[in-house]
């Protein structure tokens, strides 16, 4: 096969990108007291993240389906230097520091294990058989217990969930993926023993906030105030009392969208709903148009993960999801997960710029 | 690639569609889900939650009003409001509790009782709430703290206004004392107005008008944050100061009744006549208000109580006395008034009989006083005489009578618990005990013993009947408000409980009786009288606290103290134009002309000479 080095830009998926980081420095200005320092930095974030995209996007998925065992490898090494070297700290740890930067090897899993399991999946004709779906799965569950190990259940969730969705476009059975269900729901008893305890609270708040209002249920209760005082139409710009007199904890990155909301209100929410769901739909086409297997397995997990850290934010949020630490994916404030998330996009853009019919 | 199988591409399309289709519906219901759950929180619970918001952003604090200051009629403060510093803690910015409480007691002395109410309040309250520590901290105490401020996070110093009674005991039962508001408190009033209030009148003037000392609840609307940082003030509505007070008492005058009446249990009640403002009122033993304001303890508390001398008790308002003698001046005025004749003498052989041979009620002279008339009978106070006179009226129209003089009636003054006392009559004893009336109990009544009672304000108000051309006067403290922001006080209207009835020709025989009971040879107070430089009508009485036995003599020093008469005396003076009226009640005081008539006397010195002295030597 020969790989056409074109380069093209999707200028679809891209208005979509920039219109929710044009939205995220507004909410950022009114989440962070106007404080224009903040602003600054994530514009540079912002700006960062886009070069990122297009430096992925210049990466034939050629030449990325060669390098995906390598890149896979090395951030499992990653991960098990980072819970040795937090296992001599004596405490949680996530972060390789570096000196000028901190690394999260688990944001590169969030890229490594979709493109691992799609390289698995098709080197043997789709739809997948079982022993390669067995196969993905060993793939999928080492670098999630790893991450289980730091303990950010919230990213491993999110790293399983990623590669899980390459096997399911890969045409794993409706049978196996019914036994799998069933074996999942056999096994949430035996799970709420081994999650940790704060862990099991937050599940526990999701159902009665009002038990612990000042405590546990603190946050839940506070962003649904957020958002329900929002209205129809919102209470305006800097104008969102339970964001701005600091009611809403940690209302710069994980709760951002309750900032948002209160401010939008029911209207502007739903506006950014839509815009979501047109990058993710955009993103999902890119997918289908894709030239083979692989960038299709590939773009249309990175839909899919995309998708799912919204779906779960704003559910978290509204207090339909328990509190897990997944930030609003271009909203949110914040560094590492934009950047894994912006090289995603980079790899849509190149298989859009390599898509079918240019063959 | 090489190692690769051949793919059917166009399948592998095709299962990747089919999945992408599905995941796209999957998106669709996702997001449905999302737009649903934004839905009922933004716009079917809107209200709920905009209420929230409300209610976590702003908040109401109180601003509590200045409590009205109760003066005395010349402007000699009764309660007033200091400033006194109490030591605040927030347990919610303390780490350490104990090795604060610790250091902290090594600046201002913490007593195990502050501590223990102290925790007692840590445990009910909110771990952000200010809790009380320590309150009236000296001066010296709370400079000490305010120099080492920096090492106590949490711990707050405040400034309050605390009800403070200058004269301590004297007058405690007129101005009484306000309190925390309790429990019990809490059913009573409306919430509403005492929202941020404290402390509420619980006796005496502080709680009769307690509506007009306490002033309007203000309130500031403030935004804060989540920390409870105040953001900005939304709205405020001042709050109205409380009413002051002046009384009709005279505070040098009720300090020189209270001295005179000196260790007897007792009460002195002064009265000016022509409108019914009372001078005095004094009931003794008293007690300091003081201990009263922040909670006294329980200890202390019973120590009052229980005490035999019974400070708590208002006699002057609550107390039940037989008046004696101190009767006979009124049931003058009844006889007289059912056509007795002035001139009409009685012979009094030192006892009284209903019939011949029967039981013997005596005089309290043996022997008797001859041959007496109405003025004669005052004058000497002959038992037999109001025998004769009670027994020939009857105790029903001695009821309905008295009656008019406001025995056994509320005076209506303006303090809560006045007691009615008791005029007895044949349908009261019917009532209450089932018994009928038996003429030997009209005849003791025509001497105020047996059943009569009356309380020391009771007696005074109808001597001051007898001063003001029998018009009497209805008795009350309050001589005028203020409105601390206007500086304009607003008299209190005098008002007629009795008026005109008596004749004029019978008030002056009956008046003169009374003066020449200290200005006559054979008046039981010409003691009294002797070198007073005033005329004073007036009327001795001496009540019998136990029963004594037929054909045995009463010997005072035989007789437990507490067993001993209670003297009384009435009085009004100058008798031409008089200026006040007065009732002394000594309990155990024996002999009413020598134990309550000189305490009677040293009030009205004081208030007929002494006080005018310096103006009436002032030539301007």
């Amino acid at each position: 096969m020969n790989d056409k080095k074109g380069f093209s830009i999707d200028w679809a998926l891209f208005t979509g990108l920039l219109v929710l980081s044009v939205i995220s420095l507004f909410v950022l200005y009114s989440a962070g007291d106007q404080n224009l320092d903040l602003l600054l930095r994530q514009s540079i974030r912002i700006v960062l993240a886009f070069a990122v995209m297009f430096l992925v996007a210049r990466i034939t998925p050629d030449q990325l389906l060669r390098w995906t065992p390598y890149l896979y490898g090395f951030g499992l090494i990653l991960l098990i230097v980072v819970l040795g070297v937090g296992v001599i700290g004596k405490g949680a740890q996530r972060w390789i520091d570096l000196g000028f930067v901190r690394f999260q090897p688990a944001e590169m899993m969030k890229l490594a294990v979709p493109m691992m399991v799609a390289w698995v999946m098709v080197k043997k004709p789709l739809p997948a058989s079982l022993p390669t779906v067995i196969l993905g799965f060993v793939v999928v569950v080492i670098p999630a217990i790893l991450v289980i190990k730091q303990p950010d259940l919230g990213t491993a969730i999110l790293i399983a969930g990623s590669g899980l969705v390459v096997i399911f476009f890969a045409g794993m059975s409706w049978r196996i993926l019914a036994v799998l269900a069933a074996i999942v729901a056999a096994a949430a008893p035996l799970g709420w023993y081994l999650i940790h305890g704060y862990q099991r609270q937050r599940i526990l708040t999701l159902f009665d906030p009002w038990s612990d209002p000042l405590g546990a249920g603190y946050h839940t209760i506070q962003s649904a105030i957020a958002v329900g005082s929002g209205g129809l139409y919102g209470k305006g710009w800097l104008n969102g009392s339970q964001s701005q007199l600091d009611f809403i904890p940690e209302r710069s990155t994980d709760f951002i969208f309750a900032v948002f909301s209160e401010e939008f209100g029911f209207m502007g929410s739903l506006i950014l709903l839509l815009a979501y769901l047109f990058v993710v739909s955009r993103s999902l086409y890119i997918a289908i148009e894709s030239k083979d297997s692989y960038t299709r397995l590939l773009c249309g997990s990175l839909a899919v993960t995309f998708a799912i850290y919204v779906f779960v934010n704003i559910g978290m949020v509204t207090g339909i999801l328990p509190i897990v630490g997944v930030p609003l994916p271009l909203i949110s404030y914040g560094g590492t997960s934009m950047v894994s998330l912006m090289a995603g996009f980079g790899i849509l853009m190149s298989a859009y710029s390599n898509r079918w019919f240019m063959h | 690639m090489p190692g690769f199988e051949i793919k059917d591409v166009f399948r592998e399309t095709r299962v990747f569609t089919t999945r992408s289709i599905v995941i796209a519906i999957l998106m669709l219901i996702l997001t449905g889900i999302l737009l649903a759950r934004l839905y009922y929180l933004q716009v079917i619970e809107y209200d709920r939650y905009s209420t929230l918001s409300k209610n976590n952003r702003i908040s109401v604090v109180p601003r509590p009003p200045v409590r009205g200051l109760i003066f005395d009629r010349n402007g000699i403060p009764l309660a007033r409001n200091i400033r006194s510093y109490t030591l605040e803690v927030v347990p919610d910015q303390v780490s350490d509790m104990d090795s604060l409480l610790d250091e902290l007691g090594k600046l201002v002395k913490l007593t195990e009782y502050d501590l223990k109410l102290f925790h007692r309040d840590v445990k009910r309250h909110a771990r952000f709430d200010t809790i009380i520590l320590r309150s009236q901290l000296t001066d010296t105490e709370a400079a000490r703290f305010a120099v080492n401020r920096y090492r106590f996070k949490g711990v707050e110093l405040h400034a309050r206004l605390e009800r403070n009674y200058p004269k301590k005991e004297s007058g405690a039962h007129v101005v009484g004392y306000v309190g925390r508001i309790s429990s019990r408190d809490l059913d009573k009033i409306d919430n509403e107005i005492y929202r941020g209030i404290n402390f509420l009148g619980k006796t005496g003037i502080e709680s009769y008008y307690e509506d007009l000392l306490r002033g309007e609840i203000g309130f500031d609307q403030i935004e804060t944050n989540a920390h409870g940082r105040v953001v900005r003030t939304i709205s405020n509505t001042p709050s109205v100061p409380g009413k002051n007070i002046y009384l009709t008492i005279d505070s040098e005058l009720q300090r020189v009744a209270e001295q005179a009446l000196g260790d007897f249990r007792g009460a002195v009640v002064a009265i000016k006549p022509a409108s019914g403002e009372i001078l005095a009122f004094v009931s003794n033993p008293s007690y300091d208000p003081n201990a009263f304001v922040y909670g006294i303890s329980t200890a202390d508390y019973a120590a009052l109580r229980d005490s035999p001398d019974t400070p708590l008790l208002n006699r002057a308002l609550r107390g039940r006395y037989p008046p004696g003698s101190t009767i006979k001046p009124f049931m003058g005025m009844l006889g007289l008034k059912s056509g007795l004749s002035p001139a009409k003498k009685n012979s009094c052989p030192g006892y009284y009989t209903l019939t011949k041979g029967g039981h013997r009620f005596r005089d309290w002279k043996r022997g008797g006083h001859g041959l007496v008339d109405l003025h004669d009978a005052i004058v000497q106070s002959c038992d037999v005489y109001f025998y004769d006179l009670a027994h020939h009226l009857g105790i029903d129209y001695m009821h309905d009578s008295l009656a008019l003089f406001g025995f056994g009636t509320k005076t209506g003054i303006d303090l809560n618990g006045e007691s009615s006392a008791l005029l007895p009559s044949r349908q009261w004893k019917r009532a209450s005990r089932d018994q009928p009336w038996y003429p030997g109990e009209t005849v003791i009544a025509g001497i105020g013993q047996g059943y009569v009672l009356v309380t020391p304000l009771q007696l005074a108000s109808a001597t001051s009947a007898l001063a003001n051309n029998g018009i009497r006067m209805k008795p009350h403290l309050l001589l005028a408000e203020e409105d601390p922001l206007l500086t304009r006080k607003v008299p209190n209207e005098a008002a007629i409980l009795n008026d005109k009835i008596w004749r004029d020709e019978d008030l002056a025989i009956v008046n003169q009786a009374m003066v020449d009971v200290t200005d006559s040879a054979r008046g039981t107070a010409r003691r009294i009288g002797a070198d007073s430089l005033y005329k004073i009508a007036a009327k001795t009485g001496t009540a019998q606290v136990i029963g004594i036995k037929q054909n045995e003599r009463y010997k005072e020093s035989e007789v437990a103290l507490r067993n001993r008469d209670h003297a009384l005396f009435i009085a009004f003076a100058p008798a031409e134009k008089p200026e006040i009226a007065i009732a002394v009640i000594a309990e155990n005081g024996g002999h009413g002309g020598s134990t309550a008539g000189p305490v009677a006397r040293k009030v009205m010195d004081f208030y007929l000479l002494d006080k005018k002295l310096p103006q009436e030597n002032n030539p301007s």
